[in-house]
């Protein structure tokens, strides 16, 4: 048996070898084709890098690590520091997080766990349709409706119910803040819920089945289905981090664009991708330009690693479940 | 005292209605945007818009047809750019990307498509901007170009993965080369889920504005040579969103109101495209 099989092995060696042999020039020439093209994707995300860091190297050389936590950007001056801008990116994105995270979990646990059959479908379409919004028109919707509805209901509202928190005093702009973060939080809830939608279908039935014999209720397996999903939901969560901490137009037009650190959620701010945004063109020398290359740089670099982080959790729950499936 | 059994079906219950509640609210959220740009597009929109120039400030009326031209323009150039190398990538990451270095690039290329659009507006920027001592609708369709290739890259390999093994085995038997197998059985069997995917990464740089802005900059006038600025609908809603006129307003809507309806039929044509064979993207 088994020396057949090694026969077998050698045959179908054999015939790969004699089949390569026949059309070898071209074979090997078309697989290399296919290869650089591939292989200049990885060329292209390190030459991007290699290029911003080239282009803001005299920024780099001036400023060193004290460009992080330089909390005046007044370009009049040549006074540059990101302080304003990483924390706006920060804040900005946590809040939008802590809005789209329970919703998109929500959704994605109604869709993969709830839904009844027929429904899933078409709401999992509604909800990529979110997706397929472009930024500006957010941005559009945030300035004419969203900041007015803050300005007028919502903002006084919070001021006169949770006043008592530095986190909602002073006037309500309806620009700011709380208008980027609610927009973000829009803006990256169709990731979150199609990559926890995947994670949670990825979960094999046989653990639903386990504990439903066990007697547990509905909520019950699901808590059992989000416990050997929870790798790939945090990476559904950093991926939809990922989107909200580079995500320009939408936020730019509704933040307010003041470069200052405030607590009140109600004040303008100010993120990395928006100063880029609003001030590439209009930056009048070249230190400045460098500058504002530079905070590109620092957003790249946060992207990457958040984006890196991300993939490889998700993967570590689906590929899983893909292999043991094929087993 | 609770009855444990009876307290379990509550939380059950609860739990339950809590999930199909969040579904509701960012349906509702869905309804609210669609439902904003369709009533506040429709009141500006007419065929001047579509089809004439804009009129200068103070004046009403006029249209953003070189917006629309314009937008066109640069997908052009990014599919001109992006689809070969996108779907040539997609071809060796599916065909012969079984091995650690096919794994990899599969890796960066899920990374290269989550970079912020404006820090590919940025490198075209450094890039072409600045060698050709002018902004150009070229730079701009580059950039277009730079975001579509990682999408139509993992598109056209999930299809191509879907392609019955029987098919290459039954080609390579009847003696083809390689090469043949795969650009003119393979691809060929699921052209028409790559196309799929082609459309689907045009509706995404269809709606980019952030690389656009310091690469193909916008214009106020007709022009299609390449070496020019060049407007696009999404950069003119944003220039009108942001003036102080309320003309402008109501045809910033109105531009969105196009966009929207542009992409929308995009994705739907996408949808009724994919009941076809091997075009699903979930295997």
């Amino acid at each position: 048996m088994s020396s057949l099989a090694l026969r077998d092995n050698e045959q179908s060696g054999l015939m790969a070898r004699w089949s390569r042999s026949r059309h070898r020039w071209s074979d090997v020439l078309f697989r290399r084709l296919t290869a650089c093209f591939a292989l200049s994707i990885l060329i292209l995300l390190v030459w991007m890098l290699i290029t911003l860091a080239l282009n803001a190297r005299q920024a780099l050389a001036r400023f060193g690590w004290g460009f992080l936590w330089g909390r005046t950007w007044d370009p009049v001056r040549e006074q540059f520091g990101a302080l304003p801008f990483v924390y706006g990116t920060i804040v900005s994105s946590t809040l939008a997080l802590c809005i789209a995270v329970p919703l998109s979990l929500g959704v994605a646990i109604f869709l993969s766990e709830h839904a009844p059959r027929g429904w899933e479908n078409v709401v999992a379409f509604l909800v990529d349709t979110l997706a397929a919004i472009p930024s500006v028109i957010y941005g559009l919707w945030g300035i004419f409706i969203l900041s007015p509805a803050l300005r007028n209901y919502i903002e006084p509202w919070l001021a006169s119910t949770f006043g008592f928190l530095p986190l909602f005093q002073g006037p309500p702009y309806g620009i700011g803040m709380l208008a980027g973060g609610i927009i973000l939080a829009i803006m990256v809830l169709p990731i979150i819920t199609a990559v926890s939608r995947d994670v949670l279908q990825a979960v094999p039935n046989t653990q639903r089945e386990a504990a439903l014999s066990l007697g547990a209720t509905r909520w019950e397996t699901t808590r059992v289905v989000l416990a050997h999903a929870r790798a790939g939901l945090t990476g559904a969560v950093i991926l939809g981090l990922g989107r909200a901490i580079g995500e320009t137009m939408a936020v730019t037009m509704v933040i307010g664009n003041r470069p200052e650190i405030s607590y009140s959620l109600f004040d303008p701010s100010y993120t990395i991708a928006s100063v880029i945004a609003n001030e590439f063109n209009e930056a009048t020398y070249e230190l400045y330009v460098q500058a504002l290359i530079e905070l590109g740089l620092i957003l790249f670099l946060v992207t990457l690693i958040v984006n890196a982080v991300a993939r490889l959790l998700v993967w570590s729950v689906t590929r899983r479940t893909r292999e043991v499936q094929r087993v | 005292m609770i009855d444990p059994l009876r307290y379990r079906k509550v939380v059950n219950g609860v739990m339950t209605g809590a999930t199909f509640i969040c579904a509701l609210a960012v349906l509702a959220i869905l309804f609210a945007i669609l439902g904003y740009i369709v009533a506040q597009g429709i009141a500006a929109l007419n065929i001047d818009f579509l089809t004439k120039l804009p009129k200068p400030v103070g004046e009403s009326g006029g249209g953003i047809a070189h917006a629309i031209v314009g937008s066109m323009l640069l997908i052009g150039i990014a599919i001109l750019l992006g689809l070969p190398s996108g779907i040539l990538a997609g071809l060796y990451l599916a065909e012969f990307g079984k091995n650690k270095l096919g794994r990899f690039i599969e890796f960066v290329t899920d990374i290269l498509a989550g970079t912020p659009s404006i820090i590919v507006g940025i490198f075209a920027y450094t890039l072409i901007v600045l060698p050709m001592k002018r902004f150009s609708a070229f730079a701009g369709g580059a950039a277009l170009a730079l975001i579509m290739i990682p999408i139509i890259t993992r598109t056209t390999q999930e299809i191509i993965q879907l392609v019955p093994q029987t098919l290459r085995e039954g080609a390579l038997a009847l003696g083809a080369p390689q090469w043949r197998v795969t650009l003119g059985v393979v691809l060929r069997s699921a052209a028409g889920g790559v196309a799929t995917g082609v459309m689907l990464a045009i509706a995404r740089v269809a709606g980019e504005t952030a690389p656009l802005l310091f690469t193909a900059l916008g214009s106020h006038h007709w022009s299609t040579a390449l070496d020019r600025p060049v407007a696009s609908l999404t950069v003119t809603i944003y220039d009108y969103a942001k003036a102080p006129y309320d003309d402008w307003h109501a045809q910033a809507w109105a531009g969105a109101l196009v966009l929207v309806m542009m992409i929308g039929m995009t994705n739907l044509a996408v949808r009724l495209f994919t009941h076809s064979r091997y075009s699903g993207t979930h295997p």
